[in-house]
């Protein structure tokens, strides 16, 4: 049997119908066909799906989708208003902080809940920041300097 | 197809655990992870909205925490400064924003980080079945593969600088635990009086390290002080070799660390 259930999705009502169990990375995939956030390990660990729910940084492989009912969901799609890319988008592009890609999304969105409640972090609050976010590519400097320079842009919003 | 059964109240919920196959939800980072594993031993999910299992009641040195209060609460919270080192040490901040103190309980080795600074707290935990009766977490812990509903952790609140808090992991900043040890050192007149240790990842739960406490009982915490307690720090380990450390290494580098700890000294 199928579930009902609303939420806002990047500013925008979503209604699914979802089967028991699934995740709010599969209901964002697979329903809504937001492919912004990835699939990669399943158990937590990579911190590819991680989406903003309310603000806060979570993993959408590990989210319940009932247990974003009437809440919101912020993924990487939402992050530019229209052709304007969000600062951490233009920093990542300019510092080279993505290589394969396949971290991104996750660590665009774990910077994004850093720098919505602290503009000016420092270095070591940017590695803890995306401390659940693994990336196999870059070796993280080029992600962290790219945050670093993300908040020296504005906005952030 | 799994079934997910939301119930108002925690007493519902534990009633709804009983039927075969049933798990209960809090932060979801060890059921939707098995879910996500095609484990197929789980035919329902049982989550509550009851507004208790999230709250955080302190009256005097009692402390009272739902049992879905998450990483990310704990640390938020200015009076339970005692819990901070081992709450911030549990993954990154999505994993703190769903992972619960009572999942963590039930968190398999070497999981269990949280857990292991309660046991060496002496927490107790409320558990419903039928009604509502307190076990110490050692209790629990012997039982937990079989264990009732957790609705509440209780601790009494201690001084943070009595309480320290390791865990060792590669990977850093964060990183799952070749082992992690909690100490609970409370002295008088420079002599340890009362020590709790436990050990998390050392065992197939967090264990209490009896041996090592009665060998501190007494002793001020300096090298000839501590040097029975080393002696005896493996007593009642059994830790596993997994795909972040081997039994053999486990075993060599825990007096090392316990040392560290016993003694103040850095990593």
């Amino acid at each position: 049997m199928k579930t009902p259930v609303q939420f806002r999705c990047n500013g925008s009502p979503a209604a699914v119908f979802v089967d028991g169990g699934e995740s709010l990375l599969t209901t964002l995939r697979e329903r809504i066909g937001d492919h912004a956030p990835k699939f990669g390990c399943g158990q937590g660990t990579c911190g590819t799906c991680t989406v903003l729910i309310d603000g806060a940084p979570h993993l959408a492989c590990l989210t319940l989708t009932e247990i974003v009912a009437d809440r919101d969901v912020q993924t990487t799609s939402g992050l530019k208003r229209g052709p304007a890319l969000h600062p951490l988008q233009t920093a990542f592009m300019e510092g080279f902080a993505a290589q394969c890609g396949y971290c991104t999304p996750g660590m665009l969105m774990a910077a994004k809940a850093l720098l919505d409640r602290n503009a000016s972090p420092s270095r070591e609050e940017v590695v803890e920041a995306i401390s659940g976010n693994i990336c196999r590519c870059t070796g993280y400097e080029p992600i962290i300097d790219a945050v670093l320079v993300a908040s020296r842009m504005r906005p952030h919003a | 197809m799994i079934a997910v059964r939301t119930a108002p109240t925690l007493a519902e919920a534990a009633s709804l655990l009983r039927e075969r196959g049933a798990h209960f939800l809090a932060g979801g980072t060890l059921v939707m992870r098995a879910v996500n594993e095609g484990d197929t031993g789980i035919a329902s999910i049982v989550r509550t909205t009851d507004r208790a299992f999230t709250e955080i009641r302190i009256a005097g040195n009692r402390i009272e925490i739902g049992a879905g209060v998450t990483m990310a609460r704990i640390l938020a919270h200015r009076d339970l400064a005692m819990l901070h080192p081992a709450a911030r040490l549990i993954g990154g901040p999505a994993v703190r924003n769903a992972a619960t103190v009572g999942g963590n309980l039930f968190a398999p080795t070497p999981y269990g980080d949280f857990a292991t600074a309660l046991l060496a707290l002496d927490a107790r935990v409320i558990v419903l079945e039928g009604g509502a009766r307190e076990l110490t977490l050692t209790e629990l812990l012997a039982m937990r593969d079989r264990a009732p509903l957790v609705s509440t952790i209780v601790l009494n609140r201690v001084a943070a600088e009595a309480f320290r808090f390791r865990k060792v992991s590669r990977v850093k900043p964060k990183g799952i635990s070749v082992l992690s040890i909690a100490a609970w050192l409370p002295t008088s007149a420079g002599r340890v009086a009362g020590a709790r240790i436990a050990y998390g990842a050392m065992a197939p739960t967090p264990v209490r390290a009896a041996a090592v406490e009665r060998a501190l009982e007494g002793r001020s915490l300096d090298a000839a002080g501590i040097a029975e307690a080393l002696r005896v720090a493996h007593e009642g380990t059994s830790p596993a070799s997994d795909a972040i450390a081997s039994e053999w290494y486990r075993r060599e580098v825990l007096p090392a660390h316990l040392r560290r700890l016993l003694l103040g000294e850095p990593r």
